[in-house]
């Protein structure tokens, strides 16, 4: 069966459409991943299928329940961490997953076991009876998560779950959510900005834009779309009769010019990167700088759009003032 | 709809936790009521209060409109508390939650209503010590009643404005444009009998008017309207209030 299923999803704020008709298909025990820029829709998408949001049309199903007809069967078949935390600090640790417990109607002994069970799993036992405003950020992201799981969610949200953690912090939580989805089966779905983080954990990923899907399936399919590795070039002087002399070459399989830089896509790039230089030199560029990589989903963000991911974070502000009207508006 | 029972006191029990452990949130609430009290109490107290009976001195007239005070403060902020678990995310574990509405709702009111009482109850115990008497152990029980329909009518429209607002920001003009007014036309600081008849007429509209001059019929065994038809309206005014508040909440969005 499908954990979730999602058909023409859309949803508009104030005439902005912020998730514009996607579908897609999560199987149970998959690790499903939305990658994409912020503001590309995919806090909404979440906040769609986790019912806190009403779709402006289309349909969506998780655990085989319609989200915007049976919300409390679809709250109780998940568990979300949300992208900024949502814990009371003024409560401890341990208070703080006893209220969940509760609230999801844990009876008395079950409560106490699986409260042992989640603070173990994240590792925040001696931590359990302190209060949450002394937590760090890493430890406040694991409570949450501890905390998600506690119900036995069929599905479990995680929204950004390790934006503005520390490297080492990341590698944990990274390990956490692993564990729980190969050790115990729980069909994750993550958002996510982080093109490593997606390439790391996902099983399949979909790159999201302007509320629409760009691309579906396993980071390595994604990267096989690329058809090898990537050269960048950074270049100085007049490009155009190179890159003319370049769209000849049948070994580059693609060429994209962003920012003075050129991106060119072949197989084996170590062994022609000499002859990149020299056909440069041919036509009177100078090479300032040459860059080779593997392919990574950033390359596949930017062959599907033309950008770059991390561009776009710093374009961020500008995006946001002018393709948003509305946009004060938190979500 | 259904309430969820275990909801209800989990969420009550939360506002307990967090009342216990904000010891500077006891004093605040206790601080301000204590210093109108004690300062226009004995700053007054020589004068005869119109309408009421010579042997009511101010501060004994004073004393319930500052527990009404209290309510009216503590109540409506406990309701607007809402805005700070939006504020810091804490709304969002509770909507996401597989219980109803309502029970998140009875359970908020079920929270600020005892902290409430807690407060008017500190503050009928230090009105003890400064040597007031109740009447009897009825009188002193049905003002505990009051106490609870004062407190559920400003938790209610506390409620209202969070589900209208999206942030702190409208919080001074609610301070300023509401809270104070429902205050200073309730008569809790002095005689409604000194207003001009049309100010008169307006305090009819504040449900604290009723609220505090209950508690001082009960109280005192002194008060403008019949105790009878205070308390009457004063669950007119809290059922009405709980309805918008729950009504409201329900419609608002929670990101």
């Amino acid at each position: 069966m499908d954990a979730i299923r999602v058909e023409n999803l859309t949803r508009q704020f104030n005439g902005f459409t912020a998730v514009d008709r996607i579908s897609f298909t999560v199987q149970t025990g998959e690790l499903f991943g939305l990658l994409g820029p912020n503001g590309a829709g995919k806090t909404t998408t979440i906040n769609m299928l986790a019912t806190l949001l009403k779709p402006t049309s289309g349909f969506a199903e998780v655990g085989g329940f319609d989200v915007a007809r049976h919300k409390d069967a679809v709250r109780r078949s998940i568990g979300i961490v949300f992208q900024e935390p949502a814990l009371d600090t003024r409560l401890t640790g341990k208070e703080n997953l006893e209220f969940h417990a509760m609230m999801y109607g844990l009876p008395r002994e079950e409560r106490k076991k699986r409260l042992t069970e989640v603070l173990e799993l994240v590792e925040l036992e001696e931590k359990a009876n302190v209060l949450v405003e002394k937590y760090s950020g890493g430890m406040k992201r694991r409570l949450e998560i501890a905390r998600g799981l506690i119900h036995w969610p069929k599905v479990l949200f995680l929204d950004e779950p390790t934006l503005g953690l520390d490297a080492q912090t990341r590698r944990r939580i990274w390990d956490y959510i692993k564990k729980l989805n190969k050790d115990r089966g729980v069909t994750i779905i993550l958002t996510t900005h982080y093109m490593e983080e997606a390439d790391y954990l996902c099983d399949r990923v979909a790159i999201i834009d302007f509320g629409k899907f760009v691309a579906l399936g396993t980071p390595s399919g994604l990267k096989d779309v690329l058809r090898g590795d990537v050269v960048s070039l950074e270049l100085e002087g007049e490009t155009a009769a190179l890159l003319g002399q370049l769209k000849k070459l049948d070994w580059v399989k693609s060429i994209k010019s962003h920012d003075g830089l050129l991106s060119l896509t072949m197989e084996k790039g170590e062994r022609r990167i000499p002859e990149l230089i020299t056909a440069a030199q041919k036509s009177g560029v100078s090479v300032a700088c040459v860059h080779l990589r593997k392919p990574s989903l950033e390359d596949v963000f930017l062959h599907f759009t033309g950008r770059m991911i991390r561009k776009e974070q710093a374009g961020q502000g500008e995006r946001l003032r002018g393709g948003m009207p509305g946009s004060g508006r938190r979500r | 709809m259904m309430v969820d029972m275990t909801a209800v006191y989990v969420l009550w029990l939360r506002e307990m936790k967090r009342f216990m452990r904000a010891k500077s949130r006891i004093v605040g609430a206790l601080a301000m009521p204590l210093f109108f009290l004690v300062f226009l109490g004995l700053g007054f107290n020589r004068m005869t209060v119109p309408g009421m009976t010579r042997d009511v001195s101010y501060i004994r007239f004073l004393m319930p409109g500052i527990i009404g005070m209290g309510l009216l403060f503590s109540s409506t902020f406990g309701g607007l508390s809402v805005l700070w678990d939006r504020e810091f995310g804490f709304l969002k574990e509770i909507m996401v939650a597989p219980v109803s509405h309502l029970s998140i709702v009875i359970g908020r009111i079920a929270g600020g209503t005892t902290t409430g009482l807690i407060q008017g109850i500190m503050i009928l115990g230090i009105s003890f010590i400064l040597g007031f008497k109740i009447l009897s152990p009825a009188a002193l029980f049905l003002s505990l009643i009051m106490m609870v329909l004062i407190a559920t009518t400003f938790l209610g429209l506390g409620l209202i404005f969070a589900s209208k607002l999206k942030d702190m920001q409208g919080f001074s003009i609610i301070m300023n444009f509401v809270i104070f007014p429902l205050f200073f036309l309730s008569g809790a600081l002095y005689p409604l009998e000194n207003f001009p008849f049309w100010l008169k007429y307006l305090s009819c509209l504040d449900p604290l008017t009723f609220g505090v001059d209950g508690l001082r019929g009960l109280l005192l065994g002194a008060s403008t309207y019949p105790v009878v038809l205070n308390f009457g309206l004063m669950i007119f005014f809290s059922s009405v209030m709980l309805f918008l508040g729950a009504y409201f909440f329900e419609k608002s969005e929670s990101v």
